[in-house]
């Protein structure tokens, strides 16, 4: 297994396709960050336009870990369609280049196959997050230094203490993981029945686009089906920022508003993901191979 | 002699109303060099696929090595090299890259001296650091090919190896084939839709048309220009068929047809009378007995395919 793990992750870094997820993450992180740095307080203003007259903040707000939250919230947007790119061309790609009748007359199953292929999916999946936190975490830290977190949220504001932020990225991070393997699970999934990239990748963001308008269409015949839609989960990373707070409306440091709606989430996540690789072995174990 | 592949009744369907092989049953023995010949769709393809686990059969039983394919699959395949159809690599990486891959696949952990000792072998040497997106057709038949034996395998399954070849391709093919039989004691299948080809390497020969067995047997019998191809036409074939396998004309029958239009025979020209009288005697309503010349003309007629020949 291990063997079969390493040939694919050795045939996804040797080809430059791989490479376009890295740059494109390097390049809207580097233009955000440069925008930012020259006008970050126009920024600011219009973020806070209607809370000025009603609140007065001290300390640097512009910093890297408000920096950090608004570049994840515009990226993990985005971030499927990079990982869909590599998870949904998996299969198809080696159909297409009828590689993939070449893999299936060596000495594995096909379950064993699928399992190697899966993994490295998922090890390009973390390590891309990897490469998002090192430049969209760190990299802010550096250019713009630490303070504490100041967040504007639909009906309230939440004020994170420095010390008490940096474990928060960890676990948006480790959550954004889970709801991104489920992002390549699906387009490993949609791959099994193409024999071209093109097709699954684009499926892999119809569903999810299909699936992200209903879990926000505010329609009552939607609710019912709303939880149990991974998309409705995956922006599940945004309640680590949630901090509770005591009866004197004192933040409570070190706490999570909602810690059961974070487990539910994961919980529906890994579910998802789990089922998607399921339903892909059972569908390629009796597949015939024509390619 | 040992047999290496054992198939009985062999069908595989798509759908309800295509048949691809249609109850195929033939045996590949340890060294033979086993011509596997039909027109373009006459199912050569599907039943190499249904020998190397990738297509999964309708009906029949498959065993290589004495072993069932389906409980084995793994240990069989250990042993087995193949190229199937057109050959596909990884474009992006170079000829050694990918000998390398497949090396790893194959559970084989061979140095870079002699991967490169192997891709000599097959003459890309000097390219082995070229990416195969370079490389002419021929070029990747012979990288394929190396791809396929680098696990040292005992049976080598070669789906229309010399397509798209130069004629120079296609004598450095022949030339591999009969050197893996004869110097190596490897077992090949190869296939072909060229009795011409077929001819000069096979030890043993199968023919399908329609995904049925026309004919199976050794080269030099099938081959032997002393004898003549005759086909009979009856008033019931199938019948005069059944009839015919319980008398001593078993051995001539050639064709093993399922949905049998015609009973073709191979048998010294000299005995077509008593052949007749034969008939005759067993009450058989005999239409026509047409003699041809050899085995080639009568592939010819049934594939119809002389412009390929």
């Amino acid at each position: 297994m291990f063997n079969l793990v390493q040939v694919e992750l050795y045939k996804i870094f040797k080809r430059p396709r791989t490479y376009i997820a890295f740059g494109a993450v390097a390049a809207l992180i580097g233009i955000i960050q440069f925008g930012l740095k020259l006008d970050g307080k126009s920024y600011l203003d219009f973020m806070l336009n209607d809370l000025s007259s009603s609140l007065e903040i001290d300390g640097k707000i512009l910093n890297g870990y408000l920096v950090c939250y608004v570049m994840l919230q515009l990226l993990l947007v985005h971030v499927p369609l990079l990982i869909a790119l590599i998870a949904a061309d998996m299969i198809s790609g080696e159909a297409n280049m009828g590689t993939l009748r070449l893999l299936l007359i060596k000495p594995y199953s096909r379950t064993t196959l699928l399992l190697a292929k899966f993994i490295a999916a998922i090890i390009y999946t973390l390590l891309l997050l990897v490469w998002l936190a090192i430049l969209a975490l760190f990299g802010s830290m550096l250019l713009f230094g630490t303070d504490d977190m100041f967040l504007l949220k639909t009906s309230y504001v939440v004020l994170l203490k420095e010390s008490d932020v940096f474990w928060r990225y960890i676990g948006a991070f480790g959550f954004a993981a889970l709801a991104m393997t489920t992002v390549a699970s699906l387009g490993f999934f949609l791959s099994v029945f193409a024999e071209n990239s093109i097709g699954p990748i684009v499926a892999t963001m119809s569903v999810i686009v299909f699936f992200t308008i209903l879990s926000t269409l505010n329609i009552p015949i939607f609710n019912l089906i709303k939880p149990y839609l991974f998309t409705t989960h995956m922006i599940g990373w945004k309640e680590f920022f949630d901090i509770k707070v005591d009866a004197s409306n004192e933040a409570i440091i070190g706490s999570i508003q909602n810690p059961q709606k974070i487990i539910k989430a994961a919980l529906v996540l890994f579910v998802h993901t789990v089922g998607f690789f399921v339903a892909t072995v059972l569908v390629f174990r009796k597949k015939d191979i024509l390619s | 002699m040992s047999s290496v592949i054992q198939v009985q009744g062999l069908t595989k369907k798509f759908g309800h109303h295509f048949t691809a092989v249609n109850d195929l049953s033939f045996s590949v023995n340890k060294g033979d060099v086993y011509g596997f010949l039909g027109q373009n769709g006459a199912g050569k393809s599907t039943t190499i696929r249904m020998l190397l686990s990738l297509i999964e059969p309708t009906a029949g039983e498959i065993e290589i090595f004495g072993l069932p394919l389906s409980d084995n699959r793994s240990a069989i395949m250990q042993k087995v090299g193949a190229v199937i159809e057109k050959p596909a690599m990884y474009e992006y990486l170079t000829a050694y890259q990918n000998l390398k891959i497949f090396s790893a696949l194959s559970g084989v952990s061979k140095t870079k001296t002699q991967l490169l000792h192997e891709l000599d072998v097959v003459g890309l040497a000097t390219r082995a650091q070229d990416n195969v997106g370079t490389f002419s057709q021929g070029m990747k038949q012979r990288l394929a090919i190396a791809m396929a034996m680098v696990n040292d395998p005992e049976l080598i399954l070669l789906d229309e190896p010399t397509n798209g070849l130069d004629p120079q391709g296609i004598a450095d093919i022949r030339n591999l084939i009969l050197n893996l039989s004869r110097e190596q004691g490897k077992t090949v299948l190869v296939s072909s839709h060229l009795l011409s080809e077929i001819e000069q390497v096979a030890t043993r020969l199968i023919i399908i048309d329609k995904g049925c067995k026309l004919v199976e047997g050794d080269s030099k019998d099938l081959f032997d220009t002393s004898k003549t191809v005759v086909e009979i036409n009856t008033l019931d074939n199938q019948q005069a068929l059944q009839q015919l396998l319980q008398t001593s004309w078993l051995n001539q029958i050639l064709v093993d047809r399922c949905n049998s239009k015609q009973i073709v025979m191979q048998l010294d020209e000299k005995l077509l009378p008593s052949l007749h009288k034969n008939l005759v005697d067993l009450g058989i309503g005999v239409l026509s007995v047409k003699p041809m010349h050899s085995l080639e003309d009568y592939f010819l007629q049934i594939t119809s395919t002389q412009k390929y020949v």
